[in-house]
């Protein structure tokens, strides 16, 4: 009997990814189910927002998290606070270099980037909770009946849909490979490509919406994003089909990316080309150049950032010529952080948490193409794009290098400062007796 | 932030750290939150690194005084106490505690603390090597409550 019932949920559970998931994201078709979720979803999640309030006004002691930062900043310019052209040194200048100092230490714009989101409201997800004391009996059992649901019911249901999707994308591709160079294999490229992604996107809950999709990245251009989590391709793939540009890994990433290549032409770079930056942009610019070829998907931060604001675009992208189509991409954190903290997890384990996530709802907007302007250099061109998805996206624009997750910061920042507070001091006599001495001669 | 940080900081610590500092409640914990997330060694203490981990700390010219400000004679760690001690020179005066002339020891953020620490900031081997009239004069003229406050969110 016990074999019996085994098998009729196994019956079950195949009819149920077969039919119900896999089938219709194949097809790019929806049966609406993942929409009621989400519904359902957000009406708990107002709930759980109005209950929490209501309990941190009965209990004062519990913090409010601050989504502006812990200090209020007065914000004036080393000259307002300096004060202008006094040509002259007081020790009370210090001042303000210890208050930025000080402002810096107890809430700064850069190191928040690299750690996931401070939420206004908790989702119910123990992860995401800074603070949590307990409030009351109802929101506890919904918490434990959020756990059961996520980890018990979707997780296997995802996992499954992951495996299958990998599996088709490393069987499909390893097969469509074996056909001759034609539009036939072209377009069973993109078919194989496009319905895994769709099976893996269904395999994280996603639910994405485009907008514009007028501005679609074309054969031969260069698709730049902002950069969260490694999900963001799945995210992109799944409405288009792109050359994907990367580090060459070994092990299970290693054989999807070895039979992707196998289809279409994606740019794989072995570790040791990564470093020669014009071997680099030579390749790049060559798949390019070959108009037929799908549009390059690159992620100029170089780095996960936590998705509230974009940080600086390497400007290597945007020296390899042709159109750039700027893509932004927000993820909506009620539902899930998608960040991936790689300092704290390894990807195992981000997807593990990304699988017990509620689920992933993102909007994508694809911006107006974007083309280097005459007597603009790549930097300036990088700003430009950066500051126009981010714009779009609702994200905060910052100038500082993802790279300081890991590394220092330059010295010449500092010397900048530096520069600029001499200035001050030195005064415009400086500048205006030098310039005088070359006009004589 | 994320980490679960109030958990860890006893009511008790909080209250002596209130006593102290003068900060609120909310406001401790929230500043806990903060030494938690820059204690990337996870050990209970900041080091020098941590701090010049900050971006905007790193370009200030004036970024290592600050940070030696925050470190006891000949030592390499600070924890929570002499973190908060430190910040509390910056909290703005409150109007109630202007017309404080109690014997008792004035609180960290008086004006008389502020330049204090200013100058301790400039004697940087600590042995009163700047003339200490001079330093005052120039310093009466400036606006210490203001210049050498931030303004803490409750």
């Amino acid at each position: 009997a016990e074999g019996a019932v085994a098998g009729a949920v196994f019956q079950v559970w195949v009819f149920v990814v077969l039919f119900l998931i896999m089938l219709p994201a194949m097809f790019g078709l929806s049966l609406g189910v993942t929409g009621v979720y989400i519904q359902v979803l957000v009406k708990i999640l107002e709930w759980a927002t109005v209950r929490i309030q209501r309990g941190r006004m009965e209990q004062p002691s519990v913090p409010v998290p601050l989504p502006n930062g812990i200090i209020e900043r007065a914000g004036g310019s080393m000259e307002e606070e300096i004060g202008e052209l006094r040509n002259s040194f007081a020790l009370s200048d210090a001042f303000y270099f210890y208050k930025k100092g000080l402002e810096s230490i107890v809430d700064d714009q850069v190191t928040q980037r690299f750690s996931s989101e401070e939420l206004a409201s908790w989702n119910l997800l123990t992860r995401t909770n800074q603070n949590f004391r307990y409030i009351s009996l109802r929101l506890t059992i919904i918490w434990v009946l959020g756990v059961f649901v996520r980890y018990c019911i979707l997780f296997p249901l995802r996992i499954t849909l992951a495996i299958i999707g990998l599996s088709w994308l490393v069987i499909g591709t390893t097969l469509v490979g074996f056909l001759p160079e034609n539009s036939v294999k072209t377009w069973l490229s993109e078919l194989v490509h496009l319905t895994c992604y769709r099976i893996c996107a269904r395999g994280l809950s996603a639910t994405i919406r485009y907008y514009n999709k007028e501005n679609k990245p074309q054969k031969g251009g260069i698709c730049v994003a902002n950069h969260t989590t490694p999900i963001d391709v799945v995210i992109l793939a799944n409405d288009g089909c792109y050359a994907m540009v990367g580090q060459i890994h070994g092990g299970l990433m290693g054989v999807i990316q070895r039979s992707m290549v196998r289809s279409c032409p994606h740019v794989w770079f072995e570790r040791s080309e990564m470093k020669d930056r014009h071997a680099v942009t030579s390749r790049l610019r060559a798949h390019v150049a070959a108009k037929t070829k799908l549009p390059i998907l690159i992620f100029p931060e170089g780095t996960c950032i936590n998705n509230t604001s974009v940080m600086m675009f390497k400007k290597g992208s945007f020296e390899i010529g042709g159109t750039i189509y700027p893509v932004a991409i927000k993820y909506d954190p009620r539902f899930g952080d998608a960040f991936w903290n790689s300092g704290k997890y390894n990807m195992v384990s981000y997807l593990l948490r990304m699988m017990t996530s509620w689920a992933i709802v993102v909007n994508v907007w694809y911006l107006p193409p974007m083309t280097l302007q005459d007597g603009e250099d790549a930097a300036h061109f990088a700003s430009r794009v950066k500051s126009a998805i981010a714009h779009q996206g609702g994200l905060l624009d910052l100038d500082w290098d993802g790279g300081l997750k890991r590394g220092k910061v330059k010295d010449s920042f500092k010397e900048e400062q530096q520069k600029m507070y001499s200035s001050i001091i030195v005064g415009q006599n400086g500048i205006s007796s030098c310039s005088q001495s070359t006009k004589v001669e | 932030m994320g980490s679960r940080a109030s958990t860890l900081l006893r009511e008790e610590e909080i209250e002596e750290i209130k006593k102290e500092t003068g900060f609120s409640h909310s406001q401790i914990t929230r500043l806990y939150s903060r030494f938690t997330s820059l204690d990337k060694g996870e050990n209970g203490t900041l080091s020098r690194e941590d701090f010049q981990r900050i971006p905007e700390l790193a370009i200030n010219p004036l970024g290592d005084r600050i940070i030696n400000a925050f470190f006891p004679e000949g030592e390499d760690q600070v924890n929570f106490r002499g973190f908060m001690r430190t910040l509390a020179h910056f909290r703005p005066i409150e109007d109630n505690e202007k017309n404080k002339n109690s014997s008792a020891s004035e609180p960290l953020n008086s004006r008389t603390n502020k330049l204090l620490f200013a100058f301790r900031l400039y004697d940087l081997d600590r042995d009163d090597k700047i003339s200490r009239d001079e330093l005052l004069q120039v310093l009466e003229k400036v606006d210490v409550e203001q210049k050498m406050s931030i303004r803490f969110l409750h």
